[in-house]
């Protein structure tokens, strides 16, 4: 037996996809050219599927802050928090997040994929339940495991179906986590949060929200769907990413709870790993700083995602949530889909290619994403280029119906 | 405990019956016409992965008004599996 056996499924699955033109996993950017063009397959490519939502890569003030933090402090900490990793740009920033999000507490880390893995399991153990939302992301999953928690999914944004769930676990000898995501990656909707925070504080469970796709979007000050939907006071720890509005890498944790600066000696995916880099921080910290003093980077997204969600409405396109920053278009199978995944990089635009086992409900999709850096002549173009996709997709179904 | 919409008052099904109503629930995410045994695998046998059977589990425990941990569902093989560990978890609520 060879030990790569295991993945016999995982291998078809990618040598189908192979097969029919793609290789989503494997896209090289060649170049950059400001936040929303790159050089991809050689042809220069408008950006429709970053998360780079404020598009603050290229702020003249984050570079500037990043280039200065390299020359002071260097190019990495080369350590982990709890030992040399610790620098005053890192509590700095901590208390600078603490400040924007409106809370007491905030622990930043090194990605926001550990952000999840370090958070979870540092809060739940292996005597609690965690109830969380079924359209989970993967760094939700693995924190969840890492936990050592019994873990019940519930139907994705179900207050009934989750209310059920409490109803039929009290777990005496142990807490309730409620996980849920803001904003849902895949589909781009919105937590029914006033909901949950219903059933929440019937159960007595304790709420997780992670914001990692709607800081920065969401919100009157930005914070967040917690924020917009004025939940903020009944959710107990809130869950971020820099490497979104903030344009960075990295992520963060925040809450009021009075214990909560205990997961610094309790989550291992904090303790055991090197820290963001001076440059990461410094930018981040520009990057907040930016939202904060600049509402209208959220009133410009706004309108570019009503703008391309109404233009890709009007070309026929199937949306799968209202306009937002994520722009999931549903197609009906995946041969459409890689089809028109490539068709759209061959006409200068790139979006995502998400595809079941990877998709909520086993649905193919293009996922886009909108950034505030969009230019009006940016998103008409793109709108004109999906209006030829649009076309060569009837034409492609007409010659399928007539085969 | 408050009335639930998906979890009607039922007695515990004797195992075969089990079998038959699991098998026509699998049925759904399994290729057309696939032989369904105790013994039929979910993976090798049916191509159901972890996410599919993540989904299957939460028609299973809509039907049976039961919670499934995620924990238990790694270590399903069998078809047999499967109904063993819904008879499990509808033995610990009654």
């Amino acid at each position: 037996m060879d030990i790569f056996d295991k993945y016999e499924l995982l291998a078809q699955r990618r040598s189908q996809l192979l097969g029919a033109g793609a290789d989503p996993f494997d896209l090289e950017i060649e170049d950059l050219h400001g936040p929303c063009e790159a050089t991809i397959r050689g042809r220069r490519t408008i950006l429709v599927g970053t998360n780079n939502y404020l598009g603050l890569t290229f702020d003249p003030e984050c570079i500037e802050a990043g280039c200065a933090a390299l020359r002071r402090l260097g190019t990495g900490t080369t350590g982990s928090r709890i030992a040399n990793g610790t620098y005053a740009s890192h509590r700095a920033l901590e208390a600078e997040i603490a400040a924007f999000m409106g809370r007491a507490h905030a622990i930043v880390f090194t990605t926001g994929y550990q952000a999840n893995l370090a958070t979870i399991s540092g809060l739940a153990g292996p005597k609690d339940v965690i109830f969380v939302d079924s359209d989970w992301h993967a760094s939700i999953f693995d924190g969840c495991r890492l936990s050592g928690a019994t873990v019940v999914r519930f139907r994705h944004n179900d207050p009934d179906d989750l209310d059920r769930r409490l109803e039929r676990n009290p777990n005496p000898g142990g807490c309730r986590l409620i996980i849920v995501e803001g904003l849902y990656s895949m589909l781009g909707d919105v937590a029914r949060l006033r909901e949950i925070v219903a059933v929440k504080k019937r159960h007595g469970a304790f709420l997780l929200v992670d914001e990692a796709h709607a800081m920065g979007v969401f919100g009157a000050k930005g914070r967040g769907v917690a924020e917009a939907q004025g939940v903020e006071a009944e959710v107990d720890v809130i869950v971020g990413t820099f490497s979104k509005s903030l344009g960075a890498i990295g992520g963060f944790a925040v809450s009021d709870h009075p214990r909560f600066e205990l997961l610094r000696v309790a989550a291992r995916p904090y303790m055991f790993t090197a820290s963001p880099g001076p440059a990461t921080i410094a930018t981040v910290r520009t990057a907040l700083a930016k939202i904060a003093a600049h509402p209208e980077l959220r009133a410009r997204i706004w309108e570019n995602a009503q703008r391309l969600h109404a233009g890709l409405s009007a070309l026929g396109f199937t949306l799968c949530a209202p306009p937002g920053p994520i722009l999931s278009i549903r197609l009906p199978d995946e041969r459409t889909t890689v089809f028109a995944w490539n068709r759209l990089l061959e006409l200068g635009v790139y979006v995502n290619l998400a595809l079941p086992p990877g998709t909520p409900g086993g649905v193919c999709l293009l996922r886009g994403s909108v950034s505030a850096a969009h230019t009006p002549e940016q998103i008409e173009e793109v709108l004109a280029r999906f209006a030829r996709l649009a076309e060569e997709l009837r034409q492609l179904t007409a010659r399928v119906a007539a085969e | 405990m408050r009335a639930s919409r998906h979890a009607p008052a039922m007695s515990t099904p004797d195992p075969d019956r089990l079998l038959v109503e699991i098998s026509a629930l699998v049925a759904r995410f399994a290729p057309a016409g696939a032989q369904l045994t105790r013994a039929t695998e979910l993976v090798s046998d049916l191509s159901i992965d972890s996410v599919a059977a993540m989904d299957l589990v939460m028609e299973i425990e809509e039907r049976y008004g039961i919670d499934i941990p995620v924990n238990e569902i790694a270590d399903l093989v069998t078809l047999g599996d499967l109904v063993d560990l819904v008879a499990r978890r509808l033995a610990a609520r009654s």
